[in-house]
């Protein structure tokens, strides 16, 4: 497992220094990669017609029960997750408040199939190891758009080797119930995000920069817990 | 006895403004999501994607509450500045029509999701305010939805909209540089014109 890992961050590593070894004509600084990004924006955009079909049906014919029951069996294991993450930043109580959480909605929630411990008031977090390795003072690196994962900062892409190893859907030894639960999972994140599509279409000048930079704003924002000073350069529609 | 309900008729009329300013910046935001909140429960043109009918809806009950002249030089930081007085008034006019149409779309799929509002830190003396909301939806975590207002002498105004931490209005910050920088202030204005343009054709 271990020397997994090793192997799977060295591959990042390689492919991350090679990319840096990439002659870019960027304009801008956050988006160093641009060219290389915005051909796997491509890539992910013509995966997307597919996909979106079948979360499109998945959500039209799925009664609400269905789908949040879904969600919130998901939501369960990685609240487990959630749960270190909190802990390794120091924040013992939300952590210990998601413990909380597992215990409640593994057991009165059914396998996690019903949210019960949110109705006790236990809020749900979402923390990953991205998050964790900026409270520790990780800085973003250039942004990447992967294949398959979209949008990472460099750190965040670290965090997510370490986020799908922590991960128990990826972690089951059965093959085909490991690729039906990833499958369902990938459905119901899709279904999840189809009321922002069409938000995104008309807001966005440009698609792929449009989600840049909301993918940055958001990850800010997420590693802060919601904190982020505003630019503060704006006073009465004044602008210095 | 006429005169008398002239006379409270008459008060009420000179309060109004007055309790029109003393409501504070969290109160306006519930009472402004809950107005709209009930008629899109009930109208189901909305619910099935009507946008026209969506835009009216935000038109009449939420803009009044915006500060649309604020939004558009916080979304384009410092070149605000190169704009001049008639180019800020058609840059707001323009960022307006686009912000109003993505947000009334937001409304469109609305489904079953409800709003809780948190507690807002102010002293009496802020003229500056944060009001945190969160969007609860069943399967799914909440999604933190805040408003930022500034007083004015008519009452409360919203300037910026943060949803899970974008700001909608900022994340046109580099989009309106680069355009500027290309081609101007006046070339700004013509690629939200034409936005506007491609997305209701109907329309000028």
């Amino acid at each position: 497992m271990n020397n997994q890992l090793a192997k799977r961050i060295g591959v990042v590593v390689l492919t991350v220094s090679v990319m840096s070894a990439c002659a870019t004509t960027a304009n801008n600084p956050k988006d160093p990669y641009e060219s290389f990004n915005r051909a796997m924006f491509a890539v992910n955009e013509g995966i997307d017609v597919v996909l979106k079909p079948v979360a499109q049906g998945y959500d039209a014919a799925a009664p609400l029960p269905v789908k949040a029951g879904v969600g919130n069996f998901f939501g369960n294991l990685y609240d487990v997750w959630t749960a270190v993450n909190n802990f390794l930043q120091g924040k013992g109580q939300q952590g210990a408040s998601d413990v909380g959480r597992v215990l409640v909605n593994t057991t009165i929630g059914i396998g996690g199939i019903f949210d019960v411990a949110s109705e006790m008031g236990l809020e749900k977090h979402a923390e990953d190891f991205g998050q964790t390795l900026g409270t520790w003072g990780v800085a973003d690196g250039p942004y990447f758009y992967w294949p398959l994962i979209g949008p990472r900062t460099t750190r965040d892409t670290f965090g997510w080797v370490v986020d799908s190893f922590a991960d128990p859907v990826m972690g089951l030894n059965d093959i085909g119930t490991r690729n039906s639960l990833a499958g369902v999972r990938l459905i119901d994140r899709r279904a999840s995000l189809l009321p922002t599509d069409k938000i995104v279409e008309q807001a966005a000048f440009d698609k792929y920069n449009y989600i840049r930079d909301a993918y940055l704003q958001n990850r800010r924002s997420a590693i802060s817990d919601g904190n982020v000073a505003r630019d503060g350069e704006c006073q009465q529609s004044r602008c210095f | 006895m006429k005169s008398f309900f002239a006379a409270i008729l008459g008060l009420f009329l000179l309060c109004a403004p007055a309790l029109a300013q003393e409501e504070s910046p969290d109160a306006l935001i519930k009472k402004v999501t809950d107005d709209v909140l009930i008629i899109v429960r009930q109208d189901k043109d909305i619910q099935s994607g009507n946008t026209a009918k969506a835009i009216e809806l935000v038109e009449a009950k939420v803009l009044p509450f915006f500060n649309f002249q604020h939004m558009t030089a916080l979304a384009m930081g410092r070149d605000w500045n190169k704009a001049s007085a008639e180019q800020k008034k058609r840059l707001s006019d323009e960022f307006r029509t686009l912000l109003v149409r993505t947000y009334s779309n937001a409304l469109t799929s609305y489904k079953n999701q409800t709003v809780r509002y948190k507690p807002t830190k102010m002293q009496s003396t802020d003229t500056d305010v944060l009001v945190r909301t969160e969007i609860v939806q069943p399967g799914n975590r909440p999604i933190a939805l805040d408003y930022f207002l500034e007083k004015h002498s008519d009452g409360w105004k919203v300037y910026d909209v943060v949803v899970a931490g974008v700001s909608l209005v900022s994340n046109y910050r580099d989009t309106f540089n680069q355009e500027v920088r290309a081609n101007g202030v006046d070339g700004l204005i013509q690629m939200l014109a034409n936005k506007n343009k491609q997305l209701d054709p109907g329309k000028k």
